[in-house]
């Protein structure tokens, strides 16, 4: 039975997208994913828009003090297992938005990241590698 | 209620999850190739529930639960009924309880996703329950009975004398199986109405309990189309999964539409078309009111 579950994990990830204020770049790169071009839906992945449905969290943009309530309830909502991509530049370190007054920095200041995905923009090709790294650490949680 | 019929409502019961959770599977994979997309394995719907169930539990209220496990629960006592062969009428009553089970769920939630959800679904409900309850009559009057084994004994298929009542219930089976154009109170697949409306609630094992209701509502409203050919039925099941694929081009080539249009096009073409029908086998056959 376990067995059964952990490979339904991997083949039918849901994913929740959320932009803590990027440039909107990574987030095109993200939606050409679902295009039929990319078509991620062949693996399972969908694009869902609700955390509690969601297995995984993927967030584009710097975290900055208005939107890190916001992302931490997000993770809070999504029920175990689950899996943190950070998506492009501004995701994993806060890319040119480093040194801003506002910005925290990368999304790991606020929730632990499992995958980062660096690019500025992420390419598709890129961000699919990342959800399949996102993949096999889902298949480890036991 | 015959030894027979016992055993063929509870093989329903066990052999309806798996056949409903391939057709929808069927449904992604067609639906992608429509947008020339590859699309997931015809078996994906059984990847999502398994993985569903094994998610942690996590609550918003105790009172959607009972409500959940109402919905399924009378849905599946539906589905048991029908291929037992009982009554029409009851059966859509239990149906149309199944369907206040969800409302109250998502009524007992104060996220404003579900309860606008709720709200659309109560509107949804409005606009197929008179379809169903009037196609019940117009079947009651060819057969004389409102028992499903009647429909059998009937000797000649009832799509023959009740064209007009089969294409109002495809407008009710559009949005039974939510469907565009009338998927507003929640949609399929990863559509996002409303941030997928009435289930906003709902994670892990809980949602799966509402997909599993879903697959049996499939069988139910396809078995229920079926009986418009039911002598034989093969030709009863073809005329279901032709249905099936009908409305599977209707949702890839319609957009949503607002809850005026789904109740004005229900209530005037649906109930409009079973009420000529009624008339029309009153003055061609002049056997409606020999009861």
């Amino acid at each position: 039975m376990m067995g059964l579950i952990t490979k339904s994990r991997i083949k039918s990830p849901w994913i929740v997208h959320y932009c803590c204020g990027s440039c909107n770049g990574c987030d095109i790169e993200l939606l050409a994913c679902l295009t039929p071009l990319y078509d991620v839906e062949r693996f399972g992945i969908l694009n869902i828009g609700n955390p509690k449905h969601a297995d995984l969290l993927v967030v584009t943009g710097p975290v900055n003090k208005r939107n890190e309530r916001v992302l931490l309830n997000l993770y809070h909502q999504m029920p175990e297992p689950r899996v943190v991509v950070a998506v492009g530049a501004c995701a994993c370190t806060g890319g040119i938005f480093y040194n801003c007054y506002n910005v925290l920095g990368g999304i790991d200041k606020v929730i632990p990241v499992d995958v980062y995905v660096p690019g500025c923009a992420a390419r598709p090709e890129a961000i699919i590698d990342g959800i399949v790294m996102a993949l096999d650490k889902l298949a480890k949680i036991k | 209620m015959s030894g027979f019929d016992w055993l063929i409502g509870l093989a329903a019961l066990v052999l309806a999850p798996l056949v409903g959770g391939f057709l929808r599977g069927v449904d992604r994979k067609l639906t992608a190739r429509m947008q020339g997309r590859i699309g997931p394995p015809v078996w994906q719907q059984f990847y999502d529930f398994f993985k569903l169930v094994g998610k942690t539990r996590a609550v918003t209220t105790k009172g959607a639960l009972v409500w959940i496990w109402g919905y399924l629960l009378l849905t599946m006592l539906a589905v048991f009924m029908l291929f037992a062969r009982q009554d029409l009428l009851i059966i859509f009553f239990i149906l149309a309880f199944a369907g206040a089970c969800l409302v109250f769920g998502a009524f007992s939630v104060r996220s404003p996703y579900s309860q606008i959800g709720g709200h659309r679904e109560i509107m949804q409900m409005l606009s197929y329950e008179p379809i169903l309850l009037l196609a019940a009559v117009a079947i009651f009057l060819q057969t004389g009975t409102f028992k499903v084994s009647g429909i059998f004994e009937h000797g000649e298929p009832l799509l023959l004398t009740l064209p007009l009542v089969f294409v109002a219930v495809l407008i009710a089976l559009t949005i039974k199986l939510r469907k565009s154009p009338f998927d507003i109170s929640a949609s399929e697949h990863a559509h996002q109405e409303l941030v997928r409306g009435v289930y906003t609630e709902y994670s892990g094992r809980h949602l799966a309990l509402i997909e599993l209701t879903h697959w049996y509502e499939l069988v139910l409203i396809l078995a229920f189309v079926a009986l418009f050919w039911a002598q034989p039925l093969w030709i009863g099941v073809l005329l279901a999964l032709a249905v099936y694929f009908l409305e599977l081009i209707v949702d890839n080539v319609e957009a949503r539409l607002q809850w005026g249009w789904m109740l004005s096009i229900s209530w005037a073409a649906g109930v409009g078309f079973i009420l000529v029908n009624i008339l029309m086998i009153e003055l061609l056959f002049g056997n409606v009111l020999r009861l």
